[in-house]
């Protein structure tokens, strides 16, 4: 099967300090896998690369074979790290303007993640808590049916009833031929619905194996790994 | 069925037991047809490839069998199901004695504690 992700040789610099170092890795379809680091490693700037929101300063990025752009984006869902919907629009507003826009988008899996959720389509985005809006964009999101979703922290800001509810949506969205690159701090919540985890450190992969695998060899949790390895 | 996946040990080998488990007990009944893997992975919480594999051994062993367009049902011949439960209510009752002869009891005390509680005496 044609791999789904790959990064080669991957650098960002910002201002001369390097936020990615030399980046590689690759994600096969059908696979979940969850992008780790501390504060700093590189996250966020490399989920934005994959996006195309970004060019990197040296090495590239291919989804299914192709560098970022308007091919990848038509395929790639990405949530950002932050509320990037207008906040004057409606939560309504929003589902119409992304079935426009995206040709795999689902209006009625939408429609019934923001009734599961219990968001009201007619309240406007910028009237709703930080969590709701959080909700709203991950509905948006995951109602496509892409082939790779890169989730910028979709846990952080909404309520540990709301998790579990967006990890079964993530579990039973699961497609063979998709993959997921989920980048979050909210490890122990996540990690058994994980295949692989990568755990990034200065910009660069520090380790990249099965859950099941690091589990087994180390004998603890991906969470209590994590805590040694970073520990301040 | 209730599934409980700690930290520390492989997801893998957690949901192999516990589908044992609940084979052992009867939650799904000899001949009948498992929940396709996706709902079970959602139900857990877990991976859908992860608990593939754990479909997988526990077909290996004989315990389910796959239809080939239909999903997976429970074995209905019973003998390997039988051998399963034999070997877990051993390991109870292994665990138990264990137990006891911690709290330092003896062979004879052990057997009167036990006629006592299935008597349904109190202490």
């Amino acid at each position: 099967m044609e791999t789904m992700y790959e990064a080669r040789g991957l650098k960002k610099l910002y201002g001369g300090k390097p936020a990615l170092n030399g980046v590689e890795f690759a994600v096969q379809p059908g696979r979940l896998v969850g992008l780790l680091g501390p504060n700093g490693a590189g996250k966020t700037t490399l989920l934005k690369i994959s996006a195309g929101l970004l060019t990197p300063s040296a090495g590239e990025v291919r989804i299914a074979g192709q560098l970022p752009g308007p091919a990848t984006k038509a395929m790639v869902s990405y949530l950002p790290d932050r509320m990037a919907l207008p906040r004057e629009q409606r939560a309504e507003d929003m589902v119409a303007f992304y079935k426009d826009f995206y040709t795999d988008f689902d209006g009625y899996k939408a429609g019934q993640m923001l009734a599961d959720l219990k968001l009201d389509p007619r309240q406007r985005i910028g009237a709703m808590s930080k969590g709701t809006q959080e909700k709203l964009q991950l509905c948006l999101v995951m109602s496509r049916a892409a082939g790779l979703y890169l989730l910028d922290e979709p846990l952080g800001g909404v309520d540990p009833a709301a998790r579990e509810y967006i990890l079964s949506t993530i579990l039973s969205n699961y497609s063979e031929s998709a993959a997921v690159i989920i980048s979050t701090h909210l490890i122990g919540d996540i990690e058994k619905a994980l295949d692989e985890v990568i755990v990034l450190k200065d910009g660069a992969v520090l380790t990249h194996q099965s859950v099941d695998a690091l589990r087994e060899v180390n004998g603890k949790s991906v969470d209590e790994y994590f805590r040694e390895v970073f520990k301040c | 069925m209730e599934w409980n996946i700690t930290s520390g040990r492989p997801v893998y080998v957690q949901l192999v037991e516990q589908l044992e488990q609940a084979l052992a007990a009867g939650v799904f009944p000899p001949g009948s047809r498992i929940p396709p893997v996706r709902e079970l992975a959602a139900d857990a919480g877990v991976n859908p490839n992860t608990m593939q594999r754990a479909l997988q051994e526990l077909e290996s062993r004989g315990l389910l069998q796959a239809q080939r367009t239909a999903g997976r049902i429970v074995t209905a011949e019973n003998g390997e199901l039988t051998l399963l439960r034999q070997k877990r209510a051993r390991r109870l009752v292994q665990d138990c004695l264990t137990q006891l002869r911690g709290l330092g009891m003896n062979e004879e005390e052990i057997e009167t504690l036990l006629k006592e509680v299935q008597n349904g005496n109190d202490v």
